[in-house]
């Protein structure tokens, strides 16, 4: 098929007419007649995995804001380009369609047709070359000038491929720039060619879907709705295509009548019959059809199908059927050490002593200056601790979202969801689920962090629901305290029976979840399986920084609060007096009006609940607390638990620590990811669960025990 | 011989004829470029028997057995 697609074109008059010999430059921002002055907005589309963050993180350097799209956890990235700042790129996320199923394509749509950027860069695998233009058929369909980012160039070198540059722009009629985002090679050039078209308004030509039956519905109907669409400012052809496709949301929002729905769809019944093919395969076969020249005509690939490329070969290992998992788990492992073993705790250890050394020059000089005592209270153990607990996360934060981008940059992350997807998939979850999940072993901070990038918002938030039931490292030196004093024989076993509870309330929440508040159409579970690539350290190093900054900035205020109020609870007694006996403190009292509740638990006191309740800044600090409350040294605690609870009693205060709300960390973290609504129904079904599975657990082990 | 793709034994290859299923599942066959006339490769399947790993126009998915059902092949 070497014929050139653009001679079987029809004349049609929604296609505006071409010259792209326009490059733009700096002096352009600054002509006159560029109506916004200097400012342009361009929006970055393309695929997943198809070099667009390379790009954009190449484009805009560390000059790039990060938050989220209105309404959803959906990252939004926008940066100035360095060399341009009069120029703004706005990141859409990685898609393969406009079509309206995901938060992801809904963003991207809405973003292109209601803000219409002045362009878009739509950034191309030159590998991947079909279905990667797919989306460039729908973008420009909405009629917002655009450049075609033609990426990897490097690799159809490597492979002995061919692409023919200039025979892909002559016939698709949209510049087309050759780059590699990698090094930046041929950006340049793309950023001149964007300049252009946005300057001269150069709308992209359509020259898809222009033969045949799909053809003149597409026409029909865009006559009958071009001034409809016009007054809202869409193009004519947009909303044909989209109504063809038989989408709700477009046809409620150019308010199309009953009459002229009527007449659509019995344009769109006639096309069907003729072709053969029900409205949303017409279009995409349509679409596919003209890819399908175009690519045969500029791009020749060395390998056939079914012959293994080399990431397939890697996978012969990596994804082998019986070595698949113990190197996932290896990796996992090897994760996991990095960030909690020797090297976090290495520079966890290090922040602590600067938090301690810098917090004792406080103290020394708040001392020397001779202030009041509760004020000095508040600054050293309410404001400072608040601190440093805070800072305490960043270095976990940091190692392992190294590790985690390194994964997911070389295209790893794709696979493990590969290999644990028939695991996770019955409790609504997908394979890559499972990371966060071990990762809240370490510490649900950035466990919960790390579910961002997963598939969709209903695995994100269910992951992020779920995370904090594996048994955190905080709460390990409560464990043993209490497994120390009650249990001589057997404490592995123990210690193990609290961590697969935590995994078994999970696997049972999540089977309630999906089958309730999370039930409706399973979201499509149709990923790519990227080629390998080696990870960019700029990629990586920029990811991380994000998330660092990112934790800072959200959780300090929340942690702060919480940590003065525990403090101002444990400082001042019910008359709010300054008390030094905690005994006598507001917590205290708030412990004694607690109590009651955990009677049927079985430590129905009020020190062992205001431990609890003290464990919300850290959960370490409920060891701490139960020494203070019960006066007693560390040293003879065993004696002092064994006397108050009885072994029963003390085994289900241990599922209720490992059950009930994590730190507030956590709870803010959690907040910044799913929502207030959803973290406080996360907080008040933790304590739900906490209670009525210790319950169960104590009125068992009673049954058994005697 | 026409059969569904999640009855194909890895590395068998075969032409698609016809998409089923519905609402956004379907859709994204359809964008993925899965439509009838694409040959399609079942590379493999995962470790605990789903999903499968396809090859079709130069890039490699990862699809759940119960989706890939709704793809009608007709098997070289």
């Amino acid at each position: 098929m070497d014929q050139n697609p653009q001679q079987t074109l029809e004349k049609d008059e929604f296609i505006p007419e071409i010259d792209h010999s326009h490059d733009g430059t700096i002096d352009d921002l600054r002509n006159i007649n560029n109506p916004k002055g200097l400012h342009l907005t361009f929006a970055l589309a393309g695929n997943q995995n198809s070099g667009k963050t390379t790009l954009f993180n190449y484009l805009t350097g560390s000059n790039q804001h990060v938050g989220n799209w209105p309404g959803v956890t959906v990252e939004r990235k926008v940066g100035k380009i360095k060399k341009y700042p009069g120029v703004e790129l706005v990141d859409l996320p990685g898609i393969y369609s406009l079509s309206p199923y995901s938060d992801e394509e809904i963003i991207s749509r809405n973003f292109i047709i209601d803000e219409k950027p002045d362009a878009i860069i739509n950034i191309i695998d030159a590998n991947n070359l079909e279905r990667n233009l797919y989306l460039t058929l729908q973008l420009a369909e909405v009629g917002i000038p655009m450049v075609i980012a033609l990426n990897m160039m490097d690799e159809i070198e490597e492979n002995g491929d061919v692409i023919n540059v200039a025979g892909l722009e002559n016939d698709l009629g949209i510049p087309v720039v050759p780059i590699i985002a990698r090094n930046g090679s041929g950006v340049t050039d793309l950023m001149l060619r964007a300049i252009g078209v946005a300057l001269h308004r150069e709308q992209p030509p359509i020259r898809d879907i222009c033969e045949g039956e799909v053809h003149r519905a597409v026409h029909a109907i865009g006559h009958i709705i071009e001034s409809k669409a016009n007054a809202f400012g869409y193009s004519a052809r947009f909303v044909s295509t989209k109504l063809i496709e038989g989408e709700e949301p477009i046809k409620r929002s150019i308010g199309l009548s009953t009459q002229e729905a009527k007449i659509v769809e019995s344009i769109v019944a006639e096309m069907e019959t003729a072709t053969g093919l029900d409205r949303e395969a017409a279009i995409a076969d349509s679409r596919y059809q003209f890819i399908g020249r175009v690519s045969a005509a500029n791009f020749k690939r060395k390998r056939k199908l079914g012959e293994p490329s080399s990431s397939e070969k890697i996978d012969k290992v990596l994804t082998h059927k019986y070595a698949a998992l113990p190197i996932f788990f290896l990796i996992m492992l090897l994760v996991f050490w990095l960030t909690f073993g020797p090297i976090g705790s290495w520079l966890t250890g290090m922040l602590s002593f600067a938090i301690e050394w810098g917090t004792g020059l406080v103290d020394a000089a708040l001392t020397e200056a001779g202030m009041a005592e509760w004020l000095h209270s508040l600054v050293v153990d309410g404001i400072l601790a608040g601190v440093g607990s805070v800072l305490s996360f960043l270095p976990i934060i940091l190692v392992l979202f190294i590790c985690l981008s390194i994964m997911e940059d070389c295209g790893y992350m794709a696979r493990a969801a590969f290999i644990m997807d028939r695991l996770l998939r019955k409790i609504g979850l997908s394979g890559r689920s499972f990371i966060p999940f071990i990762m809240g072993f370490g510490c649900t901070v950035p466990a919960v962090m790390s579910a961002r990038t997963l598939e969709n918002k209903r695995i994100r938030y269910l992951t992020v629901l779920l995370a904090p039931f594996m048994s955190c490292g905080a709460k390990v030196p409560v464990y043993t305290l209490f497994i120390a004093a009650f249990f001589s024989k057997g404490q592995i076993l123990i210690m193990f029976s609290l961590y697969i509870l935590g995994i078994l309330v999970a696997v049972l929440t999540g089977l309630i979840l999906n089958n309730t508040a999370f039930r409706g159409e399973p979201a499509p579970f149709i990923i790519e399986l990227p080629p390998y690539r080696f990870p960019s350290f700029k990629n990586v190093s920029l990811q991380v920084w994000e998330k660092a900054k990112d934790f800072i900035e959200r959780a300090v205020t929340i942690i702060l609060v919480a940590t003065v109020a525990i403090w101002f609870l444990g400082s001042f007694d019910p008359k709010f007096y300054w008390t030094h006996d905690s005994a006598n403190s507001l917590l205290a009292a708030l412990g004694g009006l607690l109590a009651p509740i955990f009677k049927p638990l079985g430590f129905g006191n009020w020190q062992a609940v205001t431990s609890l309740v003290a464990g919300l800044t850290a959960k370490e600090s409920v060891v701490s607390t139960m020494a203070v409350l019960y006066k007693t040294p560390d040293s003879s605690m065993a004696e002092v638990l064994q006397s108050i609870f009885t072994p029963a009693a003390a085994y289900a205060f241990l599922v209720f620590v490992l059950l009930y709300p994590p730190c507030i960390a956590a709870i803010a973290t959690i907040r910044k990811e799913i929502g207030l609504k959803w973290t406080v129904f996360a907080v008040i079904s933790e304590i739900a669960t906490a209670w009525l599975i210790s319950f169960l657990v104590y009125r068992t082990l009673l049954l058994v025990l005697v | 011989m026409n059969k569904a793709l999640d009855q194909f034994i890895p590395g068998e290859q075969g032409t698609v004829l016809k998409v089923g299923g519905q609402g956004a599942i379907r859709r994204r066959l359809l964008d993925m470029g899965i439509i009838p006339g694409t040959r399609i490769c079942l590379v493999k399947t995962a470790p605990m028997g789903d999903p499968l790993e396809i090859t079709l126009r130069g890039f490699n998915l990862s699809i759940r057995k119960d989706d890939a059902a709704y793809i009608d092949m007709a098997a070289e």
